[in-house]
């Protein structure tokens, strides 16, 4: 960890601008901070260029919030909305080629391990469901049958939306969308499934209108990414323009959504149980004690 | 087995130890640490490396030659695919993996997915090497061209092979014309020795602090790649310093100094003005760091080009890779047959010898340039570069493509063609520049 780059030269402080003091004077870097602590710190990412409303950014900044190591974490994109967020906030990101970023992310991961041994530089990609189910599908298949160790997350809006809402894999059947003018043919891709089948060793989808949700997912993902292997977080990210959700029913949509197809769900395997329960102190992945065991 | 009691002290690319490191084997099971010799490698200076230290001389393959030169590279990481269609370097480098030379290596998806790891490995500090051939150069050039840009340096080599359909896997270098534009130093080998020490000397100048760029190492695939040829190598002893990522045009991504704007900035893409003059100024900032590392081939590579019997020739045949190589003999025949003739191969396509050939052209009145290529990449920069320096008529060709070799004899052909004025039987009218007729010059620029 350097927090050193993070500080300002001794001296040049005060002609610094206030973004910037209350960054080094209030922000996250060392500290434990949750999202319960909102208001009461600097966020990583604050100002954005994301279209009103946009439940992707909000979900954005709730996972930047939740890296247990946001010094020593480097976030890798893709075209798309969400890069337009990513690229905004207070930490290494990597905007590379189109559908890139599992290849980019492995070599990454690698290095740095590399170069710090042990000492934890978490690498955690934020693409769109375009960037991660279509263009960049082999990649994101393959880093995980790879195993390699860095947590992948999807945004999921069901649509192109930085290119002007054309359907995706992930784009449900039926939804007319352009380039599906007759609505999509086929039925919405399984990454879920596929991510279980290629080896990832937790599993979890969420929506971003339960933030302590997102962030037990994205601390559990990125911390069993360090040691045990790929972990994959599909989030339902809403393109409100796209869809014509009106900008007051972002957060309505997202619960409907939940209570319709996109409900909670997480899986993860006994490995990486036994890890969060003996290394970052996840009681409820601990075995039970063994009177526990008996009564039960 | 002295190896086998060896301590091991596994350390990071700056040699401090890494605490998490594997304990050692225990040395009573007898068994030879397969990373033994690795680990008894030491590091000397480049200068040590390519002017000191002695060599010896071994009669083995261009893929070989290869490995050779990575085992003394001090490589991190290295990430293979194997074929579209590819030499057995990859394979090779798998051994040196194996036994210990480089640190990390893994057989990626296809090239798309092992340009971008490399992309992404050499972001996060270390020197990284890969090679691909033909299909797969095309299929990984949208990561490769953007590598130059990025700022990233690390060595790829490119064992040429047909691109075009209908397909096939015969030698054939017309991919080079795809890497020239990218913005990355291309160096054309000629032989299994070049091959060798270009790939070594290729890490030492990507990684200058005023060039920060990857380096491209061409050479014909088959006719390097899978032929013999005598290569002297140093002691496998010593491997190059490794490498240091806080030497670099850009800082490297580990979060340990803050990134470059270039990394944070993807509103670049905006359409703005900023937006335009960032990324027109970027390009200008990686082209001119291809111009200063001109310094650094002239030093480690002993200039751009190689030079033979120019003084006072009356023709000069202008080559690189494996045409270089007909090209000598060809020049040789041509001494025999009372031609006064001069060789020129060219080492390094990017950056071009513009100011060496336009002062080496000055006197010719003949330029004969062989290619194994339809299109002709090298005779238009040839012509673009001594355009108004020289009066020689210019014979782009012959060409020879699609995996065919070229005789020697079609070389000489041009030469007697270009200075008796005798129709030639393979270069068209419209290839040769410099003859009376202006239309068939502006044919020949539109043609290639």
């Amino acid at each position: 960890m350097s927090l050193d780059y993070v500080k300002f030269t001794p001296g040049f402080g005060k002609f610094m601008p206030k973004e910037y003091r209350d960054m080094v004077e209030h922000g996250p870097f060392g500290k434990k901070t949750s999202v319960s602590q909102v208001g009461t710190f600097k966020e990583i990412l604050e100002e954005h260029p994301m279209c009103a409303g946009c439940a992707m950014t909000l979900f954005i900044r709730l996972a930047i919030i939740s890296f247990p190591n946001p010094e020593d974490t480097i976030t890798v994109g893709t075209a798309g909305c969400g890069r337009l967020a990513i690229s905004q906030a207070a930490i290494p990101f990597v905007y590379g080629n189109y559908g890139d970023q599992n290849g980019v992310a492995s070599g990454l991961s690698r290095g740095l391990r590399l170069r710090f041994g042990d000492r934890p530089k978490d690498v955690v990609v934020m693409a769109g469901d375009g960037g991660t189910a279509d263009i960049g599908f082999a990649q994101t298949l393959h880093s995980w049958f790879r195993k390699e160790k860095f947590t992948t997350i999807m945004l999921d809006n069901e649509v192109y939306g930085n290119t002007g809402g054309q359907e995706s894999g992930m784009t449900n059947k039926n939804q007319v969308l352009k380039m599906a003018p007759l609505g999509k043919k086929f039925e919405k891709m399984d990454m879920l499934g596929m991510a279980k089948v290629a080896g990832c060793a937790y599993v979890a989808t969420v929506v971003p209108n339960n933030p302590r949700r997102v962030e037990s997912v994205i601390k559990k993902a990125v911390l069993i990414a360090r040691e045990i292997g790929p972990t994959y977080i599909q989030a339902y990210t809403s393109c409100n323009i796209e869809y014509a959700i009106p900008t007051d029913k972002v957060m309505e949509d997202a619960k409907e959504v939940e209570n319709d197809r996109y409900k909670f769900s997480e899986y993860i395997t006994d490995e990486a149980k036994q890890y969060l329960g003996e290394l970052y102190g996840y009681k409820e992945y601990l075995p039970k004690p063994a009177a526990a065991v008996a009564k039960s | 087995m002295s190896e086998a009691v060896e301590a091991e002290v596994k350390t990071n690319p700056q040699g401090d130890p890494v605490s998490s490191a594997p304990v050692a084997p225990p040395a009573a099971s007898g068994r030879k640490d397969p990373h033994g010799d690795a680990k008894k490698q030491r590091e000397v200076t480049a200068d040590h490396m390519f002017f000191e230290a002695p060599r010896e001389r071994e009669f083995i393959t261009g893929s070989e030659a290869a490995k050779e030169a990575v085992r003394r590279s001090n490589v991190d990481v290295a990430i293979a695919y194997p074929i579209t269609p590819q030499s057995e370097t990859m394979q090779l480098i798998g051994v040196l993996y194996g036994e210990g030379y480089v640190k990390e290596y893994y057989r990626g998806e296809e090239e798309y997915g092992v340009m971008s790891a490399i992309a992404g490995a050499s972001r996060a500090g270390v020197r990284c090497f890969t090679a691909t051939a033909g299909p797969g150069t095309l299929r990984g050039i949208e990561p490769i061209a953007s590598w130059p840009g990025h700022r990233l340096p690390a060595v790829a080599m490119f064992t040429c092979r047909v691109v075009n359909a209908p397909l096939a896997i015969q030698p054939d270098n017309i991919e080079i014309a795809y890497l020239l534009n990218c913005g990355m130093i291309v160096f054309h080998a000629e032989n299994q020795q070049d091959l060798f020490d270009y790939i070594m000397k290729g890490f030492i100048i990507s990684e200058k602090n005023d060039v920060t760029l990857p380096v491209g190492v061409a050479c014909d695939g088959f006719f390097v790649t899978h032929a013999r040829g005598y290569c002297s190598m140093q002691d496998r002893s010593m491997k190059l310093p490794a490498r240091d990522p806080y030497r670099g045009a850009v800082p490297v991504l580990d979060a340990e100094n803050p990134p470059a704007r270039l990394s944070r900035d993807a509103p670049v893409q905006k359409s703005n003005f900023m937006a335009y003059n960032i990324h027109g100024v970027w390009q200008q900032e990686v082209w001119a760091a291809v111009e200063r590392s001109r310094k650094y081939i002239d030093y480690y590579m002993e200039g751009l080009v190689e030079a033979q019997n120019v003084e006072g020739a009356d023709v000069l045949i202008i080559a690189s890779g494996s045409a270089a190589a007909q090209s000598r003999e060809a020049v040789r025949l041509c001494t025999e047959k009372g031609i006064q003739a001069g060789f020129i191969k060219i080492r390094s396509l990017r950056p071009f010898p513009t100011n060496e050939l336009r002062q080496l052209c000055a006197k010719a009145k003949l330029i004969v340039i062989p290619e194994f290529n339809y299109v002709g990449w090298l005779a238009k920069d040839v012509a673009t570069a001594i355009y108004g320096f020289s009066k020689a008529k210019v014979v782009a060709g012959p060409h020879v493509y699609g995996g065919m070799s070229m005789p020697v004899e079609m070389i000489v052909d041009e030469v007697e063609c270009g200075l008796t004025g005798k129709k030639s039987h393979t270069v068209p009218e419209s290839h040769i520049m410099g003859t009376v007729d202006p239309a068939a010059m502006a044919q020949f620029m539109k043609s290639i």
